[in-house]
């Protein structure tokens, strides 16, 4: 089914651009063709199959179904619509307070917060064009965790203790005032999903082709210029060391889940052990220096310190577990 | 006289809204003030999680996206 994109790579780069697929330049002007224009297309039709299925689902009947839920359902759930609603992370702060205000504790908050950016329709897309459906469900499963087991960490911390004044006054009035969710489903006619689907396609993929070009256009550069089995040799033992350090220079740096997997896919191909490569990814895509500076306007020093601390284990760990149990995928 | 604030965290999304909604008042000549909103517990005061938002004399008008012409045109003449 993809095969036609291959064609088209082989046309440009070769006949076209008169390359020989025996160069590196070749190679990584083929790679960055096919690549780009199979994710394209991808994206336009997906992104649009999955917003005509979802139109009517938003983040204030997410807020009304987790209200007054369970606490141990709630980290689940909270991880789990992450993954599924859509959002943009300039509304994390907006949202943080939404969520905070109907009394949600700030845990299952997190769990939607963090699950967010690591799991939404383009990234499943690009991972399972690229790299396979086996290593998709991982990477899902993966950021679920994140999400719950962070979650579930800052509740029994008491992270709310850490809160801004502000949002942790409204914290309370909405516990004593949770009555739990009303969601009110609007029924929503095939006309406006049609509308609402053709609106969220442009919007997205005004959004993250650019991301598209630059992850790809990295990820082609890793392939055709970085020498070939310098990765393996250097870093492909999965040395223990080379995981936090892989999360140290990842999270500071931002990027989203679009542009990071091109990148994925040529560091596993190069051989980069694959614990070594989700901590890396995940660390880019969940946490970003710009990202702590705006959740400080509702979280004190201390609570964005726990984060960041937190975040760094995480995936460290992530790394070390799946570098020990696929030492070669 | 109008008063509009365009609620968001100074997104690009917002800084259009917030354009958008000044260029249709000339046009049609009503007389507005818009306001560009990003304090986080002010805009939770009004209840919005999604931004852009729009408020126009203390009343939520829309939430979540940049506005149509044909909203803002209805807003502005009401």
């Amino acid at each position: 089914m993809f095969e036609v994109f291959t064609r088209l790579a082989d046309w440009l780069a070769y006949d076209l651009a008169g390359l020989s697929s025996v160069t590196k330049t070749g190679q990584a002007l083929h790679f960055f063709v096919e690549d780009t224009t199979k994710i394209f297309v991808l994206l336009v039709v997906m992104i649009y199959l999955i917003a005509l299925a979802r139109a009517s689902l938003n983040v204030e009947r997410v807020r009304d179904f987790l209200a007054g839920k369970h606490r141990g359902a709630g980290y689940l759930m909270g991880a789990g619509f992450g993954a599924v609603t859509p959002f943009c992370s300039c509304s994390s702060i907006p949202v943080f307070l939404g969520f905070t205000s109907a009394g949600i504790p700030v845990g299952i908050t997190m769990a939607f917060l963090l699950t967010s950016p690591l799991i939404n329709e383009v990234a499943v897309l690009l991972l399972l064009s690229l790299l396979g459906w086996k290593f998709t469900l991982v990477y899902i499963l993966v950021g679920m965790m994140v999400g719950i087991l962070g979650g579930f960490f800052l509740d029994a911390i008491r992270a709310e203790r850490w809160l801004q004044s502000f949002a942790l006054k409204a914290l309370e009035q909405g516990r004593q005032n949770s009555a739990g969710g009303s969601v009110s489903a609007d029924a929503m006619s095939m006309a406006e999903r049609h509308q609402f689907a053709r609106d969220e396609t442009l919007e997205i993929f005004g959004r993250v082709w650019k991301w598209v070009i630059i992850g790809v256009g990295l990820g082609a550069a890793l392939h055709g210029f970085v020498p070939d089995g310098w990765i393996e040799a250097n870093l492909g033992d999965g040395q223990w060391w080379t995981v936090p350090a892989a999360v140290g220079v990842g999270i500071p740096l931002y990027s989203n889940a679009t542009g990071v997997i091109p990148v994925m896919e040529s560091l596993i191909t190069n051989g980069l052990p694959i614990g070594t490569t989700l901590a890396f990814c995940m660390s880019t895509v969940a946490a970003s220096f710009p990202e702590f500076i705006l959740l400080k306007q509702v979280m004190q020093w201390r609570l964005l310190a726990i984060l960041f601390v937190m975040l760094l284990i995480a995936f460290t760990l992530i790394g070390w577990i799946f570098n020990f149990l696929f030492p070669v995928i | 006289m109008k008063t509009i604030k365009v609620l968001g965290s100074g997104c690009a999304k917002c800084t259009k809204t917030a354009e958008l909604l000044e260029r249709r008042a000339t046009e049609l000549g009503v007389e507005v003030t818009v306001v560009k909103e990003t304090d986080a517990q002010v805009i939770m005061s009004y209840g919005v999680m999604r931004t852009p938002a729009v408020v126009i004399d203390e009343q939520l008008v829309h939430s979540g996206s940049i506005p149509t012409q044909v909203d803002v045109t209805v807003w502005l003449q009401s």
